[in-house]
């Protein structure tokens, strides 16, 4: 009988191993997949025991906080309501975290690893999460809300020299503090005009006249122009087979660059798109940012790259600025397949302010730890050296003339210098709708801060008295 | 160094292990260490060490290492009960006294285990009736759709527990008398018994499928209808009887998992735990997809003593730790390492517990024995087995480490068991 009985032996040593192996299964091959699933609230309750650091603006207004409750867990508190709302995000057990409570989730938990960890842990210290430092300005925010009035849309504001950000308003908001139910949250999902988008960077619209500023970085910088060539600003000048309107079907005659910047001339600039050429236009646009999600520090789905759509099978996809599909006169002027986010033209607009050089856009500054030390810088990066500083001189002096004389006179500050380019998309020409945007930097002599301004799908509107008016407002308070 | 004294070394490393376990949870709950994870070890020490006595006494030939690996084994589980909640773990360590004393009884009370072969029909005639129970409307207990428990006044406990000892001495015995039968008659060259003397047999199948109809429980059937087919094979050395015992069980096991809502249900939550349906659902995947998420945070080393997350607030996230899910919560503190090294233990009583069958000398022994080991290395495998995802999860208790105080009590009557017929083999061997 011995013999059978180490045989049932060995086939529970068998069903054993397969034991084995299914605790490496789950700990080890499978881990990453099974943490990553969406519904392992794991990670998000063991953070309701954790003291998360507050997020603060650049002034110290508390942007986000946490408080304890009766069972010892925390709930977070946005003391500013709906401020900030896309930008800071939000951090609940359900539905989950957005914006920088995603981003920074590491450091506002305080995941202190190593010696230092332990030792907290042997004094019987509760994990406690680190403070996040922005260069958010609240009061500045506040006006592009207010400007904004309602109106769907987007303001982004800037420091040009370090790249970071000051004013982030997208339009429709919400207020964070209610994503704790969720009925509110649901509502919210389904809620018209999609509140919860980020709309300063995934919101992609046709930025019209703006890209001009694009298209004569690449053709001065390139030598092929100077801001006194000459080319013919009649109207119907036919690009890509096809006869193209100036505003009011205005014609110019030959005019200098200068001119056809300031008085916005849609021929002269699809003409010197086409003589650039794809392949330069190309070049300056992945030197400004277009072609990859806007980097900035957000989470990665809340981030689209501006550039080229078009939609050989019906789905729309990202191309190179080199493909045939582009139309590539009707891309210079900002028409055709191209569409961008509000921090993409703010960085077109930084880039000429900081003499060339485009620094990578960032939210939080630092983040600091319970005893008060620097935990993480988040230091200025370049993100690239898009044109000589020869180039965006010449191009801020053009820049200067659209808002003393041109279209951007709006934006005009008593005593300050400012350098900008309104933009009209054509969304819909027969209901007369359009797309107005307004970027702008500011002192042009020195700048301070550099902006974008865009309102969704207005009737009639105009970038030069729509958006401009809250770039003034918005770069006023930012230079107080 | 002769047995006992062996023994008596063997139980060091639990005691060890118990002091340091309580001190580790200490240090989570009250950031200082006092002594009282001190006095727990002794009395645990203590504890083991009557139990040596008794087994020094009346059986010193017995096996030595069963007990020391038992008392890792519930040391493991009173540490890690007691990290989860307090008044379980002084629950659990009442039960862990009841049970030794239960352990001391059998010891005591069946000098001559043997003589259970007299009573073999009414043992087997009990052990169904406490397996129906449960079904007795007013003192039967339903849980997740099984029904596995009764309440008789403020005690609650698990008959299934103890019908399975009882079934299995009962099969030991009647085996014993019927294995040459079984095998005495071929026709067209397979084994093919009388339908007189596998009738018992297929009256046991019938249980198993009885159990799944009534009991509603996957699991513990399983588990019964392995342990007799690994005592039937033992009996008869032919393979034809598990390999068509199983082929039964699998036809019965789809037939009610189709029809049976709750185990159907089971069975759809084993294959697709992450089903949003299925997770939603009350009594559906729930349970497994946050057992595989707590094993996926422990990783290789684990999240340390006293670090899983069971609970935010009042609301549980791991239901049932300290039972169904108790070998998840060991994954996810001790990690992988923790898991196997646990596995291991197992393996090692297992081992242990086939050297008694193989060292027994009568068949009544060697049966006895075999049955004894397979249902509890089978109990250990539906559990971890279901946390696992290895098979769908039932709720049976770990061996000697999950919370419940019927399934202590059984185990160490298990233990006396096995140590009563390692005595009589060794002492025989010996001559």
């Amino acid at each position: 009988m011995n013999k059978p009985i180490i045989r049932v032996f060995v086939v529970l040593l068998v069903l054993f191993g397969l034991l084995a192996y299914f605790t490496t299964r789950w700990t080890v091959i499978d881990r990453a997949a099974l943490q990553d699933n969406p519904q392992n609230k794991r990670e998000l309750l063991a953070q309701q025991r954790i003291a998360r650091g507050s997020i603060v603006a650049d002034t110290g207004t508390v942007l986000a906080r946490s408080v304890r409750r009766g069972d010892g867990t925390y709930a977070r508190r946005y003391p500013e309501n709906g401020l900030f709302a896309q930008t800071v995000g939000y951090s609940f057990l359900n539905p989950g975290t957005a914006g920088l409570e995603r981003f920074y989730n590491g450091q506002l938990t305080g995941r202190t690893a190593g010696f230092e960890g332990t030792l907290r842990k042997l004094q019987g210290k509760r994990q406690q999460g680190n403070d996040l430092q922005t260069a958010l300005d609240p009061q500045a925010q506040q006006i592009a809300l207010d400007q904004l009035a309602g109106r769907a849309g987007a303001v982004v504001a800037l420091d040009p020299s370090s790249g970071r950000v000051k004013v982030m308003a997208s339009i429709p908001s919400y207020d964070p503090n209610v994503l704790r139910s969720a009925k509110q949250t649901a509502r919210l999902n389904s809620a018209p005009g999609a509140p919860l988008l980020n709309r300063t960077t995934a919101g992609l619209y046709p930025p019209g006249s703006t890209f001009k500023v694009v298209t004569a970085a690449a053709a001065i910088d390139s030598g092929l122009y100077e801001p006194t060539s000459t080319v013919n600003g009649d109207n119907g000048v036919e690009i890509s087979g096809v006869p193209l309107n100036n505003d009011g079907g205005q014609s110019f005659g030959e005019v200098d660059l200068t001119t056809a910047l300031t008085q916005s001339v849609n021929t002269v600039w699809a003409q010197v798109g086409e003589r650039v050429g794809k392949r330069r236009i190309s070049r300056y646009m992945e030197r400004f940012g277009f072609g990859s999600p806007v980097p900035v520090d957000l989470p990665a789905d809340e981030r689209l790259a501006s550039g080229l759509y078009c939609s050989p099978d019906g789905n729309r996809e990202l191309v190179s600025p080199t493909d045939s599909c582009v139309d590539i006169g009707r891309a210079s002027i900002g028409q055709d397949k191209l569409l961008a986010t509000p921090l993409q033209m703010a960085m077109v607009a930084s880039a000429v302010a900081n003499r060339g050089i485009l620094m990578r856009p960032g939210i939080a500054t630092r983040t600091i730890d319970p005893e008060g030390r620097t935990a993480y810088e988040n230091k200025p990066q370049r993100f690239s050296r898009v044109m000589s500083a020869a180039s965006a001189e010449k191009l801020t002096a053009m820049m200067q003339r659209v808002v003393e004389e041109g279209t951007g006179t709006a934006a005009a500050l008593s005593g300050i210098e400012v350098a900008g380019k309104t933009g009209t998309a054509e969304i819909d020409v027969i209901n007369n709708i359009a797309q107005p945007w307004f970027i702008a930097f500011a002192p042009a002599s020195d700048p301070q801060v550099a902006i974008a301004v865009t309102i969704e799908k207005t009737v009639g509107g105009f970038g030069g008295t729509d958006a401009a008016p809250i770039a003034k407002a918005v770069m006023e308070s930012l230079l107080r | 160094m002769n047995a006992r004294n062996r023994e008596l070394l063997g139980l060091v490393p639990a005691s060890l292990l118990i002091v340091a376990g309580f001190g580790a949870v200490f240090l989570q709950e009250r950031t200082q260490l006092d002594n009282l994870s001190l006095t727990y070890g002794a009395i645990f020490l203590g504890l083991c060490f009557a139990a040596h006595l008794i087994i020094r006494v009346r059986l010193p030939d017995a096996d030595p290492y069963l007990l020391p690996i038992v008392a890792v084994l519930t040391s493991i589980g009173l540490v890690v009960i007691y990290r989860l909640n307090e008044t379980l773990a002084r629950d659990q360590a009442q039960w862990f006294v009841i049970g030794l004393i239960a352990f001391a009884a059998t010891i005591i009370l069946l000098r001559d285990y043997r003589v259970l072969e007299r009573y073999r029909y009414l043992i087997a005639a009990a052990s169904i009736v406490l397996l129906l129970l449960p079904r007795i409307p007013g003192i039967g207990q339903q849980a997740n759709g099984a029904y596995l428990g009764i309440s008789l006044g403020p005690v609650s406990f698990q008959p299934a527990e103890f019908a399975k000892i009882g079934i299995i001495i009962f099969l030991a015995s009647y085996l014993r008398d019927t294995r040459a039968l079984l095998v005495s008659r071929k026709r067209f060259g397979i084994t093919l018994p009388r339908l007189k003397h596998i009738g018992p047999l297929l009256l046991v199948w019938g249980l198993a499928m009885l159990m799944l109809v009534f009991i509603r429980d996957l699991g513990s059937s399983l588990m019964f209808f392995g342990g007799f087919l690994a005592m039937l094979y033992v009996a008869t050395d032919r393979l034809i009887f598990p390999v068509v015992g199983f082929g039964l069980f699998g036809i019965g096991a789809w037939f009610f998992a189709s029809t049976v809502g709750h185990v159907g249900d089971r069975v759809s939550a084993w294959q697709h735990p992450f089903d949003p349906k299925l997770y939603e659902q009350i009594g559906g995947s729930y349970q497994i997809a946050q057992s595989l998420f707590a094993q996926a945070d422990g990783g290789v080393w684990g999240q340390g003593f006293g670090q899983a997350l069971v609970s935010v607030g009042d609301s549980p996230i791991l239901p049932a730790a300290q039972t169904d899910l108790i070998y998840a919560v060991i994954v996810n503190e001790l990690g992988l390492i923790g898991g196997i090294a646990l596995l291991l233990v197992y393996v090692l009583l297992i081992e242990r517990g086939f050297r008694v069958a193989v060292l027994a000398r009568d068949s009544f022994s060697k049966l006895l024995a075999t049955g004894l080991t397979t249902v509890v290395a089978l109990q250990v495998f539906v559990i971890v087995g279901g946390v696992t995802k290895v098979i769908p999860l039932t709720g049976v208790t770990l061996p000697f480490v999950s919370y419940g105080g019927s399934s202590i009590v059984a185990n160490f009557v298990i233990l006396a068991l096995l140590l009563l017929i390692s005595d009589r083999a060794r002492r025989e061997a010996r001559r």
